[in-house]
């Protein structure tokens, strides 16, 4: 049962990973123009 | 708007959206209607970006807004002219900077998944056999991110539950919070004793469902609500006041009393006042109803909301626009006490009989058991397990799903459902009182009938150049006919469009202008045809009302026009029930009186003498270019001239409602299951848990089944 003393940790720092990410692109405005960003991938300036 | 006028609070200011990142908070915002591909978000940002009075642009695409920082106060209007000038029509938005707030809703679902995830991994390790020492080990990790997440997730449902347990009243979001605490309390304690059944995955699960339940409704009606709040932008923000020999462009909020404005044809007078040039034509409609064109002399009165249909003209105003005709509907509109507030939504019905059953039945088991065994922990193990396994997922999420479906729909369909319980008070109605003048039929430009078709499509790719009403009042009839392609299209302000097809020149407009004939013309070449102003019916409503007549509802047409011209639309429509000559509160009157009969009436009006109407009724319409008034008073909004949405709106409402109906019905069977094993005491968490996902996928699926199709 010793393996249990690595995974769980890893398995909570990846799921914590994950939410960080998250965060980031919430707070980061990623969530308020879904279409525009699909679009802006096809110009070449931005 | 709201204007930062302190550069020191602009800086201070909350985490900035789109343009804002880098050069400050956006100061400005136009809605752009027109936009949607990645060449239009160049060419506006490249437009605005390049512009020295213009610190940064960015285009929402799914907004169709652009967020502009440049020096707060600014006039929009150079911008606005520009961005006509690329081909893009704009508008200055109302509210700008007061962006849609999701109350962290979003945040809280992402918290909630990721430990409902974790906590999941665990708990299949635990169902799958992990025993002593490994299962305590689990629980506990368990608990340490269960507690924390549930406290912040779940804040919603509890401060719900608790604003209404204070009026001593039950909603959903009682037993929802009461199941998610007693599942964490019980989980704990059980943790701290060795137990072998926590519930923390079931707390977490049920918090996650419901969350992404509201997450989805919210967004949904944000979208319509903020797209009916720019069609109300439409209305113009800013007039032209003479000052001197000036022309000044001015917010309509500061003109005062004693002003002199300056009037466009085809534009709406902002505020009460008195005409100061010979004379002008006005259409009146949208204050009475009536349908035929008003002379008004120097020196009489205008009232805010006609539409100067001559012009240019000058008027000077007799009050300030705050207590303008207008701005009092408005208020009126905006406080009315509606049916809206007297309705009980479904959700909240379906909650209090449901509340008071489960909690009974858990008291019982919790009573029966102790008096049976004599072991009260065990007694109150099964009563909390009878709580957490009738949990109220699929009831909760009954309701949000079939909304969030149906208001989609809906807005696909151009129909905006601005209010929370319209659909469930359109799915009852069974009468419907359509105004006549603006919603069934409008004062529009008839071509003769022997215009040859070549003629037709000419005057429609000019009535489209225009802005004036008058000429656009033709494109309702000509929805058939492919526009010509023509050069040279220019509008010359109060006369018409012209323009040069195949190599002739073309014009539409004042008689006089165009060079032949009386009133209004359509020349080409040397020939011209002669345009009548008649009260024309809209060609969809005969289709609309046989619909409507085959729903089983009962059709009223209610008007303030003359009898004679009521009675001529009536005959056209085939309409039985007719209402002519009546002013607003005598409308107002007869809403009420077909309500008191036991009736529920839809309402369906545009104008200003219909908002009272609109209110007082069960459910209300109104169609898309109705003035802000009675689109605030209405609790769906019709994009464009279709009526046939309006049959569609009630055919998706019923339909939203019987699935509603059966979710309720499949969450009681589910229960009918799960609450005798839970009082027998054989509730584990593992069921909980695939009870749980499998009724709240069951009653998603069955909300996507909601369409017009009845």
């Amino acid at each position: 049962m010793n393996v249990l003393v690595i995974l769980v940790p890893c398995s909570l720092i990846l799921g914590l990973g994950a939410l960080v990410a998250f965060v980031w692109t919430l707070k980061n405005d990623q969530y308020s123009d879904p279409d525009g960003d699909a679009h802006r991938i096809l110009l070449d300036d931005d | 708007m709201t204007v930062a006028s302190c550069p020191g609070c602009v800086a201070a200011g909350p985490v900035a959206e789109g343009a804002g990142r880098d050069a400050g908070l956006p100061t400005h915002e136009l809605i752009l209607p027109g936009i949607h591909c990645a060449a239009c978000i160049r060419s506006v940002e490249g437009l605005l970006n390049t512009r020295t009075d213009i610190a940064a642009a960015r285009v929402n695409l799914s907004r169709k807004r652009v967020a502009i920082t440049a020096e707060p106060g600014l006039d929009p209007s150079p911008w606005i002219a520009a961005l006509a000038e690329i081909g893009f029509e704009a508008h200055e938005a109302r509210d700008a900077g007061r962006h849609a707030q999701d109350d962290g809703l979003t945040m809280r679902l992402g918290v909630a998944g990721f430990a409902m995830m974790n906590v999941m991994l665990l708990s299949v390790a635990v169902w799958s056999g992990a025993t002593d020492a490994t299962r305590d080990f689990f629980h506990w990790i368990a608990a340490a991110i269960s507690l924390p997440a549930a406290v912040y997730c779940a804040q919603p449902f509890f401060w719900s539950a608790w604003s209404v347990l204070r009026v001593r009243r039950l909603n959903m979001d009682v037993p929802i919070s009461l199941a998610i605490l007693l599942a964490c309390g019980l989980s704990l304690y059980e943790t701290t004793q060795g137990g072998e059944h926590a519930y923390f995955d079931a707390a977490l699960s049920l918090t996650f469902f419901l969350l992404g339940g509201r997450v989805l409704e919210k967004r949904m009606r944000q979208a319509a609500r903020s797209a009916a709040a720019d069609l109300a932008a439409l209305e113009p923000l800013r007039v032209t006041r003479l000052e001197g020999d000036k022309r000044v462009t001015v917010a309509v909020d500061e003109v005062a009393a004693g002003d002199t404005l300056w009037l466009a044809a085809g534009s709406r007078v902002p505020v009460d006042g008195v005409l100061d040039s010979t004379g002008a034509q006005v259409d009146r409609s949208a204050l009475t109803g009536e349908s035929d064109e008003i002379a008004v002399a120097q020196g009489e009165a205008l009232t805010a909301g006609e539409v100067v249909l001559t012009g240019p003209v000058t008027m000077h105003t007799t009050v300030a626009a705050k207590g303008s005709t207008l701005r009092r509907l408005i208020q009126i509109a905006a406080q009315a006490e509606g049916a809206r507030s007297r309705y009980t939504s479904l959700a909240d019905r379906a909650g209090a009989i449901y509340a008071p059953l489960v909690h009974g039945l858990s008291f019982a088991a919790f009573v029966g058991w102790s008096v049976a065994t004599g072991d009260w922990y065990n007694a109150l193990k099964i009563a909390i397990a009878t709580l957490i396994i009738t949990c109220p997922c699929a009831l909760g999420l009954a309701v949000p799903a079939v909304a969030t479906v149906a208001t989609g729909r809906l807005f696909r369909m151009g129909l905006l459902v601005k209010s929370e319980t319209a659909l469930e008070r359109l799915a009852e109605v069974d009468t419907i009182v359509l105004d006549k003048t603006g919603t069934l039929s409008a004062a529009a430009l008839v071509p003769p009938a022997t215009m040859q078709d070549d003629a037709r499509s000419v005057l429609k790719a000019l009535a489209q150049a225009s802005a004036h009403p008058l000429s656009r009042s033709v494109l309702p009839l000509f929805k058939s006919v492919t526009p010509a392609k023509l050069e040279q299209v220019s509008e010359h302000r109060g006369n018409g469009v012209s323009g040069v097809w195949q190599g002739t020149e073309v014009r539409f407009g004042n008689a006089a202008w165009a060079g032949v004939g009386q009133g209004t013309v359509l020349r080409i070449g040397d020939v011209h045809h002669l345009l009548e102003r008649r009260e024309q019916v809209f060609d969809d409503a005969d289709e609309t009302l046989v619909r409507l007549r085959a729903m089983g509802l009962e059709v009223h047409m209610l008007t303030g026009d003359s009898a004679q011209n009521a009675s001529r639309v009536a005959a056209e429509l085939g309409v039985d029930h007719v209402h002519a000559e009546v002013d607003p509160e005598a409308k107002q009157d007869l809403i009420e009186a077909l309500q008191a009969d036991g009736r529920k009436v839809v309402m369906v009006g545009d104008g200003l003498n219909d908002t009272l109407a609109l209110t007082r009724a069960w459910a209300s319409m109104a169609p898309g270019n109705a003035l802000e008034a009675s689109q605030n008073a209405a609790d769906v909004v019709l994009l464009g001239q279709h009526l046939s949405g309006i049959p569609d709106a009630i055919g998706i409402a019923r339909s939203a409602r019987r699935r509603i109906l059966e979710n309720f019905g499949l969450a009681a069977c589910y229960n009918a299951v799960a609450i005798p094993l839970a009082l027998a005491g054989f509730a584990s968490p593992l069921m909980a848990a695939l009870a749980m996902s499998t009724s709240s996928i069951t009653v998603t699926v069955n909300a996507l089944r909601t369409k017009a199709k009845t």
